[in-house]
């Protein structure tokens, strides 16, 4: 199996975040030790909707609806070189629209939604696309610094096709305030990395008298040489 | 085609996509020696780190229809991690090299802004001495790292450390 490349400079955080406190006792002081990709790495799990079932739809999870603004988010799962990832699943998590989780250890003071426990998986198509239903998160606090408030987002979760493609990341909105005070946001050195953490509002994606409609592409590690590199 | 998306910390309440049975990875009727794995992972200070999700994968025994290779646990309050799983056997390396039995450890917490990735081998592998990872690590102390101790017939325990003295070893794959 080819092996998937180096990160690009500057487009994934460090784990040694200073501003985000929680990384001050749990980054590793030494340096990561690389490792050649073998098929340990090259390869990775498969799974199927039939053995980990679609939940595509995180607004009909209970017995009723849940409040807040309805929002259907879609995009495309390609990797670095534009090539769509298919049938791979995708796992989502977020805040209720007053942002709170439906989490035990979450005491914002905030009203829990019985409505929405805020879970959902999905598998994209031949095409790499992948499109669910939710409503808008809310903004929360937390005690990382005086009146810190970590902006919208959604957490997703992906797979692809290597255990060294894994990826674990959260989705913002446009516009959203909070966007330049956030430590979580502001890791990430690149502008433009950053800039595609946000997603974009898509008045295509938007259904008519039911919900607004946001778009998130996502890009995996690309397998072997760059372009750059195989033209040296 | 623009780079590869940022990773982001999992952060604390990850547990909403947790399925505790996901920590058995012989649960859909694999066959074959089935093994316990423990672990604890401890920060920086030595508190543990109880919010971790801890995942697993293996190339070795293939994946089948009653094996998927790939499993999820989540750390309890003392940091502790427990996962059902089958034995992997030696796999290819690079070139005509081979590697000793191992499985592919990915952690992913609140403070951890990427997945801080290690391996697990196993003690008294006659293949350790010769695992290309394993031989490239030229401190024991490091290599120590990361092989789990026996604890009992087949259960594994690995200690984690993710910062300070004992630090284990961290990959860049």
């Amino acid at each position: 199996m080819i092996p998937f490349r180096p990160f690009v400079p500057d487009t994934q955080p460090p784990l040694d975040a200073p501003a985000y406190g929680s990384t001050h006792l749990r980054h590793p002081k030494r340096p990561l030790r690389r490792l050649p990709q073998t098929i340990s790495e090259t390869t990775g799990p498969r799974f199927t909707p039939a053995l980990f079932p679609e939940i595509g739809d995180l607004t009909k999870q209970a017995a009723g609806a849940p409040l807040g603004e309805r929002i259907i988010v879609a995009g495309r799962v390609t990797d670095e070189d534009g090539r769509p990832i298919p049938a791979t699943m995708i796992e989502i998590w977020q805040a209720n629209a007053a942002g709170r989780y439906a989490h035990p250890r979450d005491t914002h003071d905030a009203p829990a939604d019985p409505n929405f426990p805020g879970e959902g998986r999905i598998f994209t198509d031949a095409e790499g696309n992948y499109r669910f239903v939710s409503i808008k998160p809310g903004a929360y606090p937390w005690r990382n610094h005086h009146n810190a408030w970590r902006p919208i987002h959604i957490h997703l979760s992906l797979f692809g096709e290597g255990f060294a493609q894994r990826l674990i990341t959260q989705m913002y909105f446009p516009g959203d305030p909070l966007l330049p005070l956030d430590p979580v946001f502001n890791a990430v050195p690149d502008a433009a990395a950053r800039d595609r953490l946000v997603s974009r509002f898509d008045l295509a994606l938007t259904e008519p008298e039911w919900a607004l409609g946001y778009r998130f592409d996502i890009v995996l590690r690309g397998r072997g040489a760059t372009p750059f590199e195989a033209a040296r | 085609m623009p780079a590869a998306t940022a990773s982001q910390t999992i952060g604390p309440y990850w547990h909403l996509i947790e399925h505790q049975e996901w920590a058995d990875l012989t649960r859909f009727g694999a066959t074959g020696e089935v093994i316990i794995i423990t672990g604890r992972i401890t920060d920086g200070a030595g508190e543990p780190a109880g919010d971790t999700a801890v995942e697993l994968w293996q190339a070795s025994p293939a994946a089948s229809a009653g094996f998927l290779g790939y499993g999820r646990c989540g750390t309890d309050a003392a940091g502790r991690f427990r996962f059902t799983t089958l034995k992997p056997e030696a796999l290819p390396g690079a070139g005509n090299q081979t590697q000793a039995p191992h499985l592919s450890l990915a952690l992913f917490a609140r403070g951890l802004m990427t997945a801080l990735r290690t391996r697990l081998y196993f003690p008294h592998e006659p293949l350790n001495a010769t695992d290309p990872l394993l031989a490239a690590i030229e401190d024991p102390a490091e290599r120590a790292t990361l092989i789990a101790t026996a604890a009992g017939p087949g259960v594994w325990h690995l200690e984690i450390r993710l910062q300070g003295p004992g630090e284990t070893v961290f990959l860049e794959v």
